[in-house]
């Protein structure tokens, strides 16, 4: 099993329609009622973000997004599935339910 | 010695997806499976002059290959305690299983729809069709350790991302099939007509290695029409090749073709797999509709006998599964010899192509039978601007300074 990393990509700061929670809602559902459910949340926009670069000791707090681009991660969902077929079918399945596009990435091997 | 060494080639082509494929369902690591089919075949090279060919040479290659992948995960078992289980290893292989299946796992994971095409068919000629990294390189005209970093990032990819090495669930089934026959026929097009100048115009090696993994796909999914298909459409289309190039290098079209130059077999061949395409009465896909374009072509004794209304009507057919403009602008070309170049020209004008050579090349071509001279010579210059092969290029020079010297 490995888990998988489903970004949410987004350009506005919209949050979901009712109709796409509904449908979020069916969808998280069914992942756990499968096994699939590991985690998912949806994030607040870009502008609320901090960064934080600690490396030095003395942490230096930045106001805004580490990077600035036109689509960002707006949710995700963390899911385990046998193998990449598996992943992007679901993840297929959470792009329709959340309309939006989504990423599929691997965690690193466990 | 030459006899082995003759020997050695042709077992090369004849086992190698077989061995790779099945040490990669054996061991679940494309890596392995390449590197040890290769050891493998390295070992036969030495042993096999000396020794003499084994019985069974696919047997042979296979137990040497599978020996030693055990010995090197058991080498790496000492070192990396985690891959205890490889100690687990048998010593003697299973006996062997349904290869088919592993072939065709081989042929899906190479063609998976998470990889970039360029990846997916180096891998496929890598892995299935046994090609060296440098001939694979070669094909593309990209340097070697280019060629060799794709297909390890692709092989990369395909551990860490999970991309089983296995068929595809049964929904995904269709459009996997499609994933697979589009690698096959971009690797028959890239040798039937290289896209880059720099590029021999027609290459062989290509061609015949894209029937030669097409024809293993269809050994293994016999019952696929479409697999069935794209088969009939590369032999019917590398019949042809002969009479393809004149002496000068140029493309020779298909109207002006001495057809006895044609290969009579392949078209036989071809034929046979478009009727069993036929008798299957279901509705068929786009390349066995292509296919049967290429049989009305080749079935005709010259340009003047063939049957346009039935490629016109297989057209018809063709815009119904992919309604693309391209495929608008071949029907076009096949309706100005039924029904003349002003229906057809009516018909070209105004499809969303101008970055397309062809589409230029076929609106100079209707406009000199309309006798426009001036705009035919303007969309020759255009779609000798756009157009990537030489042997084309050549026809295209050609054909405007004929009419313009007349």
């Amino acid at each position: 099993m490995t888990q998988y990393l489903i970004s949410v990509l987004d350009d506005t700061s919209n949050s979901a329609s009712t109709d796409e929670m509904n449908a979020i809602d069916t969808f998280n559902d069914q992942l756990r009622a499968d096994g699939h459910w590991v985690f998912a949340g949806g994030l607040a926009a870009p502008d609320t973000a901090t960064v934080v670069d600690g490396r030095d000791g003395q942490a230096v707090f930045t106001d805004g997004p580490f990077l600035e681009s036109k689509e960002y991660v707006a949710g995700f969902w963390i899911i385990t599935a046998p193998h990449l077929d598996v992943a992007l079918r679901l993840a297929a399945e959470g792009s329709k339910s959340c309309h939006r596009r989504v990423e599929v990435r691997p965690f690193l091997g466990a | 010695m030459t006899d082995v060494a003759e020997v050695i080639t042709r077992i090369h082509r004849e086992e190698w997806a077989r061995v790779v494929a099945t040490l990669a369902g054996r061991f679940g690591d494309l890596d392995i499976a390449e590197e040890m089919a290769a050891e493998a075949f390295a070992s036969a090279v030495r042993r096999w002059p000396v020794d003499g060919v084994p019985p069974s040479p696919g047997g042979w290659l296979t137990t040497t290959a599978h020996r030693k992948a055990v010995d090197r995960l058991r080498r790496e078992v000492r070192r990396v305690e985690k891959h205890r289980e490889a100690l687990m290893l048998a010593d003697v292989p299973e006996p062997l299983g349904v290869i088919d299946d592993d072939r065709l796992r081989l042929v899906f994971t190479c063609c998976h729809p998470a990889l970039a095409m360029p990846a997916r068919v180096a891998l496929t000629l890598r892995m299935v069709g046994g090609l060296t990294v440098a001939e694979v390189a070669r094909a593309f005209l990209t340097q070697e350790a280019a060629m060799g970093r794709r297909i390890t990032r692709a092989k990369a990819k395909i551990k860490a991302a999970g991309i089983r090495y296995g068929v595809p669930l049964r929904a995904d089934l269709p459009a996997r099939v499609s994933g697979v026959l589009a690698v096959l026929y971009l690797i028959f097009n890239e040798g039937y007509l290289a896209s880059d100048p720099a590029k021999e115009a027609v290459r062989g090696d290509l061609t015949a290695e894209a029937i030669r993994l097409t024809r293993l796909v269809h050994t293994l999914m016999p019952a696929h029409r479409e697999v069935t298909g794209l088969l009939a459409l590369m032999l019917l289309t590398e019949a042809r090749r002969p009479a393809r190039m004149s002496a000068t290098g140029e493309l020779v079209p298909l109207d002006q073709q001495d057809r006895g130059c044609w290969d009579r077999d392949l078209i036989a061949e071809g034929h046979d797999l478009v009727r069993a395409c036929l008798t299957a009465g279901q509705a068929p896909g786009r390349y066995q509709i292509l296919a049967a374009i290429n049989a009305v072509h080749t079935d005709a004794r010259d340009i003047r006998h063939t049957d346009w209304s039935q490629v016109v009507a297989l057209y018809d057919q063709l815009t119904r599964v992919d309604p693309s403009p391209i495929v608008r602008l071949n029907r076009a070309i096949a309706v100005a010899e039924l029904d003349g170049a002003q229906v057809a020209l009516a018909l070209v004008e105004g499809l969303p192509l101008q970055g397309y050579h062809l589409y230029h090349a076929t609106r100079a071509e209707l406009l000199r039978r309309l006798g426009y001279r001036e705009q035919s010579r303007t969309a020759y210059d255009r779609a000798i601007e756009l157009a990537g092969n030489s042997a084309e290029t050549a026809y295209l020079v050609h054909r405007r300074d004929q009419w313009a010297g007349a």
